[in-house]
């Protein structure tokens, strides 16, 4: 076995941790790889150019960007905000707690494509969840309002992620079918799904609980920051 | 029939029109880099066309393009464009006259999609069907964009130009994060082709006590997540741990059921999908898209729920499969 091509792994390793351009570091290790493999500088250019003309399909959010970049041109964050800011009961906690509901059950049915970053999140998931923190935290400082809308990303994430398995006709369920039957396991597709209803059901309730606490430390924050300008008016 | 190409073109025009307005703006690098891609996307079918036919001249030529991409990522030239919030008055007052109208054009884009997934199967005239079924979720939002785009132009009253300029901006701020996921399905292949995931699978399971259930339930599941925060893809990273200790350990020696082994050992690796940089798309790309300070941002929003969730798969896959 030939061990050296994993140097490729290496310098992604390397590079990512030196924060040097991922872009570059990403290329050279492919680089790397290939002609530790022994591979011939014609074959491997062709292996880049293949491999990459073939995954075109990941660049297709980019067609968002018009629609989103003319709308915020527009006011919709602004829109969003003000929104979200009329709605009493909806807190922070509600507002992402029923988001991940809804992208884990329409992953489930395969609606994958319906939601995501460029789609729901920057234009309407993000401020919405910023103008919900403001409900706790009026003054909101930069780093709390970027940690608000790291919490927005990663609950599409996790929504997207652990609904998607459940899904029979598509992706994992078929990969995991054809590999199996490829080393001899016949298995129908509903046997295997099944088995990822307890990690969906696990990942709502734990991320959930994630969200509770986050916004039950922002709301500990902002007590002692208020009971001191309380103190200060009384001086 | 509406097909994927078409998509890809119209991407294509979309790349071509961001290196139209860098280059009237003096941003050279990046007029060379969004318009290079652009030809990525024009001649991306003729290039598959050409490999499957025998030639590879195409293929390589798009690999120098690729190299020469990362090459111009890598000079640092691709500056972000200073942040011009001198219009924010403009925006509230326009946000105030059209109010909840402006949702309808982003509202869109899911509701279309989703028409249009759901149509597929009985949008034909004839024989002829208008979506192409192979690639329908794809068709559906690239269609479903398109749609939206004319819907917020009517409504904000802009021109197409101003369409293109705004997607431009967008671009801009993502630099060189929006080709990222599609430079690392690129390395995914090359690793794949070299055999890096059988050298590691090799490693792993000569490591590993296999008389122990538990020692050999606790390596493939981690050993999906950790492949997968390399390769930055589960599906990757699958067929590697799975033929290299699932199936000859956990199903071969300690007869676990497989349907059980693959479905857990997957969403273990998915654990792996929130940890990494490698899975771009979903941990990097939103970073730079909801401008987070910290690029690892998403990450560190993500890393707890993945800790507690691949413990969860572990002791889920040690109960389960072995009934």
């Amino acid at each position: 076995m030939n061990y050296w091509p994993l140097l490729g792994i290496a310098i992604v390793v390397v590079g990512f941790a030196r924060r040097m351009n991922p872009a570059l570091v990403v290329v050279v290790a492919g680089i790397a790889s290939g002609l530790l493999a022994g591979l011939s500088i014609p074959d491997l250019l062709a292996l880049l150019g293949r491999a990459f003309v073939s995954n075109r399909f990941v660049l297709i959010l980019i067609m968002t960007l018009p629609t989103i970049g003319l709308l915020e041109r527009a006011g919709l964050r602004e829109r969003a905000h003000s929104w979200i800011a009329g709605l009493h009961q909806l807190t922070l906690a509600r507002l992402l707690i029923a988001y991940l509901g809804v992208r884990q059950c329409l992953s489930m049915l395969g609606l994958i494509a319906v939601a995501g970053h460029p789609q729901t999140v920057r234009p309407l998931l993000a401020p919405m969840a910023e103008a919900a923190a403001e409900k706790i935290d009026p003054a909101l400082d930069d780093e709390q309002r970027d940690r608000v809308k790291a919490l927005a990303a990663a609950t599409d994430n996790v929504g997207l992620f652990f609904g998607e398995d459940v899904f029979l006709a598509f992706g994992a369920v078929l990969l995991i079918q054809g590999f199996l039957s490829q080393h001899g396991i016949e298995l129908d597709p509903r046997s295997i799904a099944i088995w990822a209803l307890p990690t969906a059901i696990a990942a709502f309730v734990i991320h959930a609980l994630r969200i509770v606490w986050f916004q039950r430390s922002l709301r500990r924050r902002r007590k002692p920051r208020v009971a001191r300008e309380a103190d200060d008016a009384a001086h | 029939m509406l097909r994927i190409e078409y998509v890809y073109w119209a991407c294509g025009l979309l790349l071509l029109a961001a290196g139209a307005f860098e280059l009237r703006d003096r941003r050279y690098a990046q007029a060379a880099f969004w318009t290079i891609l652009a030809v990525c996307f024009f001649g991306g079918d003729a290039v598959s066309a050409a490999d499957k036919a025998g030639n590879a001249l195409p293929a390589q030529a798009t690999g120098i393009a690729v190299i020469v991409l990362a090459a111009i990522a890598g000079t640092g030239l691709l500056l972000r464009r200073p942040a011009d919030d001198g219009d924010a008055p403009l925006r509230r007052a326009s946000a105030q006259r059209l109010g909840n109208r402006l949702f309808l054009p982003a509202l869109a884009i899911p509701i279309v999609t989703l028409i249009l997934v759901l149509l597929t199967p009985y949008a034909h005239v004839g024989d002829f069907a208008l979506i192409d079924a192979r690639q329908s979720t794809l068709v559906a939002l690239g269609t479903a964009c398109v749609i939206a785009a004319g819907a917020a132009m009517l409504l904000t009253r802009a021109s197409v130009a101003t369409a293109f300029g705004e997607s431009t901006r967008l671009l801009d701020s993502l630099s060189w994060a929006a080709l990222l996921p599609m430079l690392l399905a690129t390395l995914g292949a090359v690793f794949a082709a070299t055999g890096v995931g059988e050298a590691v699978a090799h490693l792993v399971s000569a490591a590993i006590p296999t008389q122990s259930r538990d020692a050999c339930v606790f390596a493939y599941g981690i050993g999906m997540a950790l492949f997968t925060i390399i390769m930055g893809n589960a599906f990757a990273a699958f067929p590697v741990m799975t033929a290299g200790i699932g199936l000859p350990l956990l199903v071969g020696q300690h007869g676990a059921h497989a349907a059980v082994v693959g479905s857990l050992g997957m969403l273990c690796g998915y654990c792996g999908t929130l940890l990494t940089p490698m899975a771009a798309n979903f941990n990097v790309v939103p970073a730079a898209l909801l401008e987070l300070r910290d690029p690892n941002g998403v990450i560190r929003a993500q890393w707890p729920t993945a800790v507690l969730l691949l413990a969860t798969n572990l002791v889920l896959l040690d109960w389960l499969a072995f009934r």
